[in-house]
């Protein structure tokens, strides 16, 4: 499904390109709601550069580029096999090769701000927020919400209505149960286990 | 002392500038040029040269200066004493010219008895004399093959049976193989006189051409090219071979190739790869062909002497010989301008597209286009429509703001290319 949409939306923006030259200029630049930076449709910014100093430059603007989308995106994991709209690029016809995704999937996980799911680096969170920050935010939350000493669900705290319009809405489980056990860890809070994975809650104790 | 030495000019690698006709036969390295005891006033010694032997002069040579000494002047060349002394001594010859007396020391390791001979052949050849080349077929005398009916009667009276008769079948065969021979070298000598020619004629048309390389009328230029194509099949009038130069093979064929390949890297730009000079500079030197190996090695000696030439390894591993002066700042100048054109900034620029706008082969143009790359100029682009390059614009995007863009700069004219037809 996913596939022909995409041979679809290839095959429309190509009719548009070729009647509408200055048009589709313009139009490329979005992908979604996301204005992507010029340097986008540069061929080499796709082909893993050989050159040292070319190509720290090249992995820092791809770092600043995935976090950017991740973040507007709300988008926390991102799976090397699959189609990632960032790594292709239909207008000029070019996508990054694996060796390249893992090159500059690394080089956030050795900043932080990314982890490798698994064994064979064929998945990999994307913490545009660290989980300390990820803390943070949910203790103003809390903050705001004069919710210090309530208890709420994991699940609550994801898709309530208090967290409508934060940051917080939509946030990915794993990073939002390992920043609770940040808090957990400083006492600010207490995990407990109800009957199913849906129903774990938390205790504030701020 | 200027009545026995005569200048002798070398070129810029230090190769001897030879006369017309002139061929170098031998040489010996590190030798002293000393007046004999008694005539010492006659000339100052000349320590530790190159004496390199031509059928018409002996030349000595050394960094600091070169002297000749034709060998029409040599009034008598001595026979080496030997006596218990000389075991002790480096071995020494002498020679007479006008007064003074000439004690040659050798001092190297060079074989100075094949030197000696070979400078009595060319000192008795007398090759100065020959003021032009009349292509002399040396005349054998034939008549020696007349005897087959001389001791026996032609008229068949007289035959020998049993073993005499079977040695004067022998007797009659050997004399017909001697002959057909003798017919052979002869033919070889014709073909060798004449090759000799052709070679002196295009040493002749080097000479000319040189001369009149300032003058760039277009006409001329039209023909110099024309001349410049001939060129190539021109011969080396005196190739140096291992036999001539003995220890000193490699260091020799290393200047005569620096000569050598000056012309050809002119047309080509500055740069030649190695194994186009390895055909060009056979086919020059005719039947003296050298190996690969050997060429190599000449082109590795460069480094130690001051040449205007250097062999250039890329990381690739292609070796190319290229002029010194030619940098690959000028190179770069000119990839610069190429790249920095609005279409070539949209599509950048393939090997062959660089091979075209700087006039050189594909192969070379991607070396340059690599190198360029090392340096962070350029970056490289790989698709399934090929391997391209483009200007580097990484250094001008900046990390805290990606959608920053300066005004003036190449990103920006990147941009406004792209944009344009997109």
């Amino acid at each position: 499904m996913a596939i022909d949409e995409e041979n679809w939306a290839r095959r429309r923006r190509r009719f548009k390109s070729s009647n509408h030259s200055r048009g589709s200029s313009k139009e490329m630049q979005r992908l979604g709601d996301f204005k992507l930076p010029a340097f986008f449709n540069y061929p080499p910014y796709f082909t893993l550069q050989l050159v040292r100093e070319t190509r720290e430059k090249q992995v820092q603007l791809w770092k600043e580029l995935i976090l950017d989308y991740c973040r507007t995106q709300k988008i926390f994991v991102i799976g090397l096999e699959e189609e990632f709209p960032l790594f292709s690029n239909l207008v000029i016809e070019r996508s990054l090769s694996n060796e390249a995704r893992e090159a500059f999937l690394s080089a956030l996980v050795s900043e932080g701000r990314a982890e490798w799911l698994d064994k064979g680096h064929r998945k990999c969170l994307i913490l545009w927020h660290r989980i300390q920050d990820w803390a943070d935010l949910i203790l103003s939350f809390v903050k705001e919400n004069g919710l210090e000493d309530s208890v709420m669900t994991v699940e609550e705290i994801r898709s309530g209505i208090e967290s409508r319009g934060t940051e917080l809405q939509g946030m990915d489980r794993t990073v939002l149960m390992r920043a609770l056990k940040v808090l957990e860890n400083k006492g600010k809070l207490a995990i407990f286990k109800g009957t199913s994975a849906d129903d774990e809650g938390v205790k504030f104790s701020i | 002392m200027d009545d026995i030495f005569t200048a002798a000019s070398v070129t810029s690698s230090g190769r001897p500038v030879l006369a017309e006709n002139e061929v170098e036969c031998n040489l010996l390295s590190n030798v002293d040029l000393e007046p004999e005891d008694g005539t010492a006033n006659s000339f100052v010694a000349l320590k530790s040269g190159v004496l390199i032997l031509t059928t018409h002069r002996l030349l000595w040579l050394s960094s600091a200066k070169g002297v000749g000494i034709p060998l029409s002047s040599i009034t008598h060349i001595f026979s080496s004493k030997r006596s218990i002394k000389s075991v002790f001594h480096s071995p020494r010859f002498r020679f007479q010219v006008s007064a003074a007396v000439i004690t040659v020391v050798v001092r190297g390791k060079g074989d100075w008895e094949v030197f000696l001979t070979k400078l009595w052949e060319s000192w008795r050849a007398r090759a100065w004399e020959e003021t032009t080349t009349t292509s002399v077929v040396v005349n054998r005398e034939s008549t020696s093959s007349g005897s087959g009916s001389g001791f026996y009667g032609s008229d068949g009276s007289v035959r020998m049976v049993g073993v005499a008769g079977i040695l004067r079948k022998e007797q009659q065969l050997w004399e017909s193989t001697d002959k057909s021979l003798q017919d052979a070298f002869q033919d070889l000598n014709a073909l060798m006189n004449k090759a000799k020619e052709m070679v002196l004629l295009a040493e002749k048309m080097r000479q000319k051409l040189l001369s009149t390389s300032n003058s760039t009328n277009q006409d001329e230029m039209g023909s110099k090219e024309e001349m410049q194509d001939w060129l190539l099949s021109v011969g080396i009038a005196s190739p140096v071979t291992k036999e001539s130069a003995g220890a000193l093979y490699h260091q020799q064929l290393s200047s005569q190739l620096a000569d050598f390949v000056r012309i050809p890297l002119e047309r080509a730009g500055g740069m030649i790869s190695l194994i186009d000079i390895y055909c060009l500079f056979n086919r020059a030197r005719g039947t003296e062909l050298i190996s690969p190996e050997d060429l190599f090695k000449a082109c590795s000696l460069w480094e130690k002497f001051d040449v205007p030439v250097m062999l250039r390894k890329f990381d690739s591993g292609v070796m190319v010989v290229q002029n010194k002066a030619h940098s690959d700042e000028e190179v770069f100048a000119r990839l610069r301008t190429l790249v920095a054109k609005p279409e070539t900034l949209r599509t950048g620029i393939s090997a062959s597209d660089a091979a075209m706008t700087l006039g050189i082969a594909p192969a070379m143009a991607k070396e340059h286009l690599l190198t360029a790359e090392s340096k962070g100029f350029l970056c490289r682009d790989i698709s399934p429509d090929g391997f391209r390059f483009y200007v580097n614009l990484f250094p001008e995007i900046s990390p805290n703001d990606l959608h920053l863009v300066k005004d003036h700069g190449i990103y920006g004219a990147w941009i406004r290319a792209a944009s344009v037809s997109g």
